[in-house]
């Protein structure tokens, strides 16, 4: 609903400043963090908004059982730590963890795959909230249904926790071709795949239109050096996400100091690298030195349990 | 579908409907828009249909024909950063003192302050102002209303506020150009230096652009 603001004339929640704050934030990186520590330690590297979450997807797989919405308390330290945005994540369907989380007042929810799914068949209808929320997708016909439900930021799923891109370049590349195909039909053949796509044919019309997602969408999953960044923004993205590639890279051997020292280098270079790049030069220079990646999973090896994208539809 | 849904039945951001408009042939190129990271696409647009043939600045040398640069609206301790990482501050600072007009909204307010409230980040400090960051609070408190600006003509202007900065103190050769009903400045101007705590970009009433246009080259 509309809320009336704050004695000006003025309105809150509406859908210009949801989708307003996305587009503030494109062009920049987006970094899990878990701790107001970490929280710094990526406002300080430049990220443009941080994602509170209990544990980074990597340490999810590990951990196992079920992956819930953070601490409030916690996300509320994380909150006052620094000064840019702050996302949160709430379990797919499970509106009570996303109204706790507008009740505490972060700036943006994400619905998201990574946490273990409260509702099966059912994600959250968003258009009620007064908070901003952002969602996962394959393909285009996922990212138009979580539009429709009121998403007002698309990030593709790719497979988080991997540090493995190419789940990633799988979902952006089967986005961007959607997009692709829906542009070079006529208006005829629109309602037919928009059943195709189970998406809404006043959607698919305007990704015609657009020749783009009608929000602003970023990449995530599996993003884990300056290079990954540059790919992505090349295949057609306006920002990424990025969090255990920051956050479990470096060597088990290094002091608690020379692995901060590592994590902010590496979070430094991937955001020059998603500014500049259109610079191979510079995304060159800024991928020297970095250490040690995170090791990495072949997506091949996951058990279909352990496949996080296909939570949610 | 509540209150908070769609605009006008689309989702899509008014300002990227100008993408699909054709824009006028370009008479300029001597104007810029700081491109480290933050919304300059929906500044560029606009610009475009102004008759502007914008140049993205990433980095010191592309400054150096600008007449005017605008500073997006963006997340200020990113683009802080990113402008020391390429050597973008002193550069600014020198082309504004060889009289570049600057417009910053939002984000680009933040960095053109003299002072700041808070700690971060540090500002290039070219206006002799001092400016609070999200000092309407969170997301939860962004907001969009219509302001009845003097210097431009017409209809209100339809402002749109997101985490917006405050002017918590001018300096006496800023003049206020636009406030909320409240008498809250949400825009001011020290001679060739434009701020606003809005986001002009956000919308398709081009008139704030135009007005920076005649800043930069002395008609106002």
């Amino acid at each position: 609903m509309v809320q009336r603001g704050n004695g000006n004339g003025a309105t809150t929640g509406t859908w210009q400043v949801k989708v307003g704050l996305a587009q503030m934030l494109k062009g920049g990186v987006i970094m899990d963090v878990v701790t107001p520590e970490h929280a710094k330690i990526a406002e300080d590297a430049g990220a443009c908004a941080v994602m509170a979450l209990e544990r980074v997807p990597s340490d999810i797989r590990v951990a196992g059982g079920v992956a819930r919405m953070s601490d409030p308390g916690m996300i509320e330290k994380i909150m006052k730590a620094v000064t840019i945005p702050v996302m949160a994540k709430a379990r797919i369907g499970h509106f009570a963890e996303a109204r706790i989380l507008e009740a505490i007042g972060v700036d943006y929810i994400d619905e998201s795959e990574v946490l273990t799914p409260a509702d099966e068949a059912n994600h959250i209808w968003k258009h009620p909230y007064k908070v901003p929320f952002v969602c996962g997708c394959r393909d285009l016909g996922e990212a138009l249904r979580r539009i429709s439900e009121g998403a007002a930021m698309i990030r593709t799923k790719g497979e988080a926790g991997t540090g493995n891109v190419v789940e990633a370049v799988r979902h952006m590349r089967a986005l961007m071709s959607g997009i692709h195909k829906v542009q070079s039909m006529s208006d005829d053949e629109l309602p037919a795949e928009a059943k195709a796509l189970g998406a809404p044919l006043e959607l698919v019309h305007e990704v015609k239109r657009l020749g783009r997602l009608p929000v602003v969408n970023f990449a995530a999953g599996g993003l884990a050096t300056p290079a990954d960044a540059a790919l992505m923004m090349h295949l057609g993205c306006d920002g990424v996400f990025v969090g255990s590639g920051i956050f479990k890279s470096g060597n088990a051997s290094d002091t608690p100091e020379e692995r901060n020292k590592k994590i902010v280098n590496r979070a430094k270079a991937i955001v020059k690298a998603t500014t500049h790049y259109q610079d191979w030069a510079i995304v060159a220079e800024v991928s020297k030195d970095l250490g040690e990646s995170m090791p990495g999973i072949d997506i091949r090896t996951l058990k279909p349990e352990q496949v996080l994208a296909v939570r949610g539809w | 579908m509540t209150t908070s849904g769609w605009v006008h039945g689309k989702p899509t951001p008014i300002t990227w409907e100008l993408a699909m408009q054709k824009a006028p042939i370009p008479r300029m190129s001597n104007i810029g828009v700081l491109a480290l990271q933050g919304d300059f696409l929906e500044h560029i647009l606009v610009l475009r249909h102004l008759g502007v043939d914008p140049v993205e600045v990433r980095k010191p040398e592309q400054l150096e024909a600008l007449a005017g640069l605008i500073i997006p609206g963006g997340e200020s301790t990113t683009m802080a950063n990113l402008m020391d990482a390429f050597e973008l501050r002193g550069a600014i600072q020198q082309r504004a003192r060889q009289a570049m007009a600057i417009w910053g909204s939002c984000a680009g307010m933040i960095l053109l302050a003299k002072h700041l409230v808070d700690e971060r980040p540090m500002p290039l400090g070219l206006m002799a102002m001092t400016v609070s960051r999200n000092a309407y609070g969170r997301q939860l408190e962004s907001f969009e209303t219509d302001l009845d600006i003097p210097a431009l003509q017409g209809k209100p202007f339809h402002a749109v506020f997101i985490r917006a900065p405050k002017f918590v103190g001018l300096g006496k050769n800023v003049e206020i150009v636009a406030e909320l009903p409240n008498g809250e400045a949400v825009a001011a101007r020290q001679g060739k230096l434009l701020a606003t705590s809005f986001h002009p970009e956000l919308t398709n009433d081009f008139r704030f652009h135009q007005y920076f246009l005649e800043i930069v080259h002395g008609t106002v």
